[in-house]
């Protein structure tokens, strides 16, 4: 594992191009910096300023090598190294960007309780958008793309995680039928976790928190969620009304990932990430542990006189002298992206942070460290 | 003068009503079990003394979707009621015997407690809320901040 302070701002966002060597990310203010890989030091090698607004998200697209940063503003710009300016026509922050695995074409969720779907239109040669707006009530807050290229997973503010059709008739041809259905007309909303969001599982915790991360699975069949109100949920398409889901002990967790069809890596919070595993025959999500297991200090005999200081300060006279956080990241962790292996085999994966720190964690390596940890 | 400057009644109508955009919350309407028979259900255990079962009793069917505040009144004495009879030994053994949504229904109750102290209420929950804390962890304060629909 690999901890680098980038920077003493958060990082907002952040994103990698297509061979790991570069990253681009947000210092939480208007630019975007790109960071290339010196073997293990990392020179900025350009400044992105054309943003009036602090930058919300960022995505690069591996192929094409364009990126579109979102903002706070209206406009969005994207980036061949020169901007383009695509106007979205929304009238609040955009707050979450996402390319299209095909990257014809991306999606934008913003304030304004709607998703805005662009892509390019060749005769006019200018990017449009289209808007999807029903039935979202709330901001979006996160998005991610089936790798069918059509249909999107959005969470939002209204505590409810949807899967719209983003099917543009210009750029692709129709979709072939998947597990979350066949009929898919642009905007039409093919899943929404139910107002209680769990079956057969806290059936008195309604649907309580804004969804905060969304992932589909790599074949597209899964899709996974975490809430604010810390729990986690996997939803599996075309058995509408199962959802799985798990109350964590942790705080609620920002991000998610899947790194292999039948566990997740997310982290938030509580700085750490973590592993959960999701049993398909049985519909349950397990907490698979902790991945961030610091080194075990020595432990040293405590004085009288800290003894003391600790019943001061703590009311407590505990041996635990915990005077930071024991992991690697020392503020929430709010985004993770996987680095090698896609999310059917991963086996590298990077978290940023709001510390300014990004640290790339190793699969195979987390795997020996922690005996008990099983990725199936 | 004309009709219309005479009739003021405009002034009334309560606008942010009719804004397309105001988020309405789901309601799921219903009224729960009337609390006697909640009543009945713990106070029997409660009175030969089998706590555990007082104590489920009390959190099974807790009042969350009615919106008739003197039901969810009733519900919350009563399982301050039972939470004040057990003795210190036992709270930890009476969080034990609760499932996961158990807890996470006693560490609301304790909170909707926290707000209204009486002369021993704030020890006894304190206590509990520690033991509830060991059992469910941070994630169950967090949903029961979160949480829409309170008990």
């Amino acid at each position: 594992m690999a901890y680098h302070s980038f920077l003493l701002e958060p990082i907002s966002c952040h994103s990698w191009n297509k061979d790991r060597t570069q990253i681009a990310l947000c210092p939480n203010n208007h630019d975007v910096h790109i960071y290339k890989k010196d073997g293990t030091k990392w020179t900025k090698i350009h400044e992105l300023k054309e943003h009036n607004g602090q930058v919300t998200g960022i995505d690069w697209a591996p192929d094409s090598n364009s990126m579109p940063p979102s903002h706070l503003s209206r406009y969005r710009l994207g980036e061949v190294w020169k901007p383009t300016l695509v106007i979205l026509r929304i009238n609040r922050a955009a707050r979450c960007v996402s390319w299209s695995p095909k990257e014809n074409k991306f999606a934008v969720g913003s304030g304004s309780r709607l998703i805005s779907i662009c892509y390019f239109e060749q005769e006019n040669d200018w990017w449009v958008c289209k808007h999807i707006k029903k039935p979202i009530r709330s901001t979006v807050l996160s998005l991610d793309w089936h790798p069918n290229n059509v249909l999107l997973a959005a969470g939002s503010c209204d505590f409810k995680c949807r899967v719209f059709s983003a099917y543009i008739k210009e750029v692709e041809e129709k979709p072939g039928p998947t597990v979350w259905g066949s009929k898919m007309p642009f905007g039409e909303v093919l899943f929404e976790s139910g107002p209680s969001g769990v079956s057969g599982g806290a059936g008195e915790g309604a649907g309580g928190g804004w969804v905060h991360g969304v992932c589909f699975s790599h074949s597209g069949n899964r899709l996974a969620w975490t809430s604010h109100d810390s729990t986690v949920a996997i939803a599996e398409g075309g058995k509408t009304s199962t959802i799985s889901s798990l109350s964590s002990e942790t705080l609620p967790l920002l991000c998610v990932s899947f790194i292999t069809e039948n566990s997740l890596v997310a982290a938030g919070h509580d700085c750490y990430p973590v592993l959960f595993v999701y049993d398909g025959t049985k519909g349950s999500v397990t907490f698979g542990g902790k991945l961030d297991v610091p080194k075990q200090t020595s432990q040293r005999g405590i004085s009288a006189r800290e003894r003391f200081q600790n019943l001061d300060r703590r009311a407590t006279s505990s041996e635990t002298t915990e005077q930071g956080l024991e992991s690697l990241h020392k503020n929430s962790i709010s985004q993770i992206s996987v680095l090698e292996g896609g999310k059917s085999k991963c086996s590298t994966f990077c978290t940023t942070g709001m510390d300014g720190g990004m640290v790339t964690w190793d699969v195979k390596s987390l795997e020996s460290a922690l005996k008990d940890l099983k990725i199936v | 003068m004309s009709k219309n400057t005479v009739s003021n009644r405009f002034r009334t109508v309560d606008v942010d009503e009719y804004d397309e955009n105001k988020f309405v919350d789901e309601e799921d309407g219903g009224e729960n079990q009337l609390p006697d028979i909640v009543h009945v259900a713990s106070l029997t255990p409660l009175c030969t003394g089998n706590l555990m079962e007082a104590l489920q009793a009390v959190l099974k069917n807790p009042p969350i979707n009615t919106k008739n505040q003197n039901v969810k009144d009733c519900a919350e004495g009563l399982v301050l009621k039972v939470l004040s009879a057990f003795k210190s030994s036992d709270v930890d053994k009476g969080v034990q015997s609760l499932d996961k949504n158990g807890v996470d229904l006693l560490m609301k109750y304790i909170y909707k407690g926290f707000e209204t102290p009486s002369d021993n209420s704030s020890a006894v929950l304190l206590q509990w809320h520690e033991k509830a804390l060991s059992a469910g962890g941070l994630g169950c304060i967090v949903r029961v901040l979160t949480a829409r629909k309170t008990v």
